[in-house]
């Protein structure tokens, strides 16, 4: 049983030209211990999809899915109460802003210890000993000072950690992390995604990594679904993905890597599609997963 | 090759002055520390670093935006004196910049039309209709139409209003082009797009162009020349690939391990170490 199976999700957004399909039918599954990477570019629904999942989308976007099966438990039909009790312990999820998605107005220490309380009810020193320790294990100096600064007084990689300690301080079965390095530098990028890569090998936890980045899909990824204007282009493994990618689109997106440049000029999607204009998925990545 | 030295830096240098307060004495930030370097007429020198080392604090010097603490600034052979009100507008004109964020460098309530005239209002004599002509060719220089001239910005992707930056960076018809990461807001299709278009008009009118980027493998693909730049100084410098194939500085070698590899290679390595540990 897979650890999070979603079967023909589809998103929809009302706009004055009508409904927008941002998701299109895409069908996504993760095991535990799984690393999978949803690449796509801007638009193409690869953080939509997850947020659907986590029921972070306004009231207005009509969702709408086959199954949405987490442990074997659909979702969907969860209330709003026992669905915050599963998101943010057995789901959480890492956002692309870290500074921005911190709340300024608290420290780090409150933040932290806010989840502590709510999901485990922990009592102050015990919420305490935990933050500390959360702090020391994604590798924050001095985790005791560090509790009561406030997320101005961080950097933008420091930021990214407390996010961090905060997605895992319930010990989540699946951990979704939406673009976490893409506001940071190549180095800290590194640190970062080390980090999280450590954490999910000691942890087993379920790993998602949305990303734009086919760099951040090579170092990270065991499994690739490649998205494109909120369809599925393409599912495989990530050796084979980068050795014989199937659908057009994953050809094209390969070929635009700087460093697989031939000649002078750089190959373009659209160039892969002439009087083919929009690309298409591949057999095994419409069908629906069984 | 002197004749053919468009831009010349000669230990230039920044500071900038945080006022003290109550018990807190004034502190002197360092932000460029003595840089120097020639740049040939239609070359690319891209300069890379991590955020606050000091790669944009260069940029805005050369661009006359920030004025030097100390050192010179020869720009096609003439030094330039860069003490505000004595920089001609002659001056001004070869040297322009685009910046990274194309959402936050065009005017929300100014039409592309006019985003691309104003320039030529402030600088030229010219008509109202010749004006409208210039625009309208660079537009499609830069591969947009005449049917974007009368349009807003926010009706505009990232890649295109990139472009539009562009075609108002090359309405004077400058020779130097500073471009502070011109494409790291952008798709990665769309990036190679934006990417063969500067190689386009870099062929066309001999642009030198200052390329800042925190992207080696983009580095690598548009640069002749590169500098790294560390804490305010420039670490290495050399053509690309003398800086490529033997990184000479700690911070470089530690900037190309912390670069995400693609090849098939090292995602076979990856895949072979992860099975053996799970293996174990």
């Amino acid at each position: 049983m897979s650890l999070l199976q979603i079967d023909n999700l589809t998103v929809e957004f009302e706009t004055s030209t009508g409904w927008f399909r941002a998701v299109d039918g895409v069908s996504v599954s993760v095991d535990n211990a799984e690393v999978l990477a949803i690449v796509g570019e801007s638009g193409s629904g690869k953080s939509v999809s997850m947020l659907a999942v986590m029921g972070l989308l306004p009231a207005t976007a009509k969702i709408t899915a086959d199954r949405m099966l987490f442990e074997g438990q659909d979702i969907q039909k969860l209330s709003g109460s026992e669905r915050r009790k599963l998101i943010g312990k057995d789901i959480a999820m890492i956002f692309q802003e870290p500074v921005a998605s911190l709340n300024p107005c608290f420290t780090v220490g409150f933040q932290i210890e806010e989840v502590l309380r709510i999901h485990l009810g922990l009592d102050k020193k015990a919420r305490r000993a935990r933050a500390i320790e959360l702090f020391k294990l994604v590798g924050l100096p001095n985790p005791e000072e560090r509790l009561n600064a406030y997320p101005h007084q961080m950097s933008g990689g420091q930021c990214q950690r407390v996010m961090i300690a905060i997605a895992i301080a319930c010990d989540p079965k699946l951990l979704i992390a939406d673009e976490p390095t893409t506001a940071l530098d190549v180095t800290i990028q590194k640190q970062i995604l080390d980090l999280i890569m450590d954490l999910q090998a000691r942890t087993g936890m379920g790993l998602i990594m949305i990303t734009h980045d086919m760099g951040v899909v090579a170092e990270t990824a065991d499994r690739v679904v490649v998205q494109y204007k909120g369809r599925k282009m393409e599912e495989a493994d990530v050796l084979s993905l980068f050795e014989n990618p199937q659908s057009n689109y994953t050809k094209a997106l390969l070929a635009a890597l700087p460093e697989n440049a031939t000649g002078d000029r750089l190959t373009t999607v659209s160039d892969f599609f002439d009087g083919n204009p929009e690309p298409a998925p591949t057999a095994s990545a419409t069908g629906v997963n069984a | 090759m002197s004749t053919d030295t468009m831009l010349e830096v000669r230990d230039i240098k920044r500071d900038y002055e945080l006022p003290g307060g109550f018990m807190k004495p004034k502190k002197t930030i360092h932000a460029v520390k003595g840089v120097s370097f020639k740049l040939e007429r239609g070359k690319t020198l891209a300069i890379v670093g991590e955020s606050g080392c000091g790669k944009s604090t260069l940029a805005r010097m050369i661009t006359f935006i920030d004025e030097p603490t100390a050192g010179d600034l020869i720009i096609d052979g003439q030094k330039m004196d860069t003490r505000p009100g004595h920089l001609t507008s002659e001056m001004r004109q070869k040297v322009q910049i685009v910046f990274q964020n194309p959402y936050g460098s065009l005017n929300p309530r100014q039409k592309i039309g006019d985003v691309l005239g104003e320039p030529l209002l402030i600088n030229t004599d010219m008509s109202a209709n010749d004006r409208r002509d210039r625009a309208t060719e660079m537009l499609i220089k830069v591969g947009l139409g005449p049917e974007h001239y009368n349009r807003y910005p926010h009706m505009f992707s990232g890649g295109q209003r990139q472009r539009i930056a562009i075609a108002r960076a090359l309405m004077m018809n400058p020779k130097l082009l500073v471009l502070d990461e011109p494409v790291s807001a952008l798709d990665l299709s769309v990036q190679a797009q934006v990417l063969n278009l500067l190689a386009d008009l870099q062929d066309e009118f001999n642009l030198t162009y200052v390329f800042i980027s925190h992207d080696l493998s983009v580095v690598r693909y548009i640069a002749d020349e590169v500098m790294v730049m560390y804490f305010g100084e420039a670490v290495e410098y050399g053509t690309r690939d003398e800086v490529f194939s033997a990184p000479k500085h700690e911070y470089t070698q530690t900037l190309f391990k912390a670069t995400p590899k693609a090849d098939v290679e090292s995602i076979r390595a990856r895949v072979a170490a992860k099975k053996a540990a799970s293996a174990a």
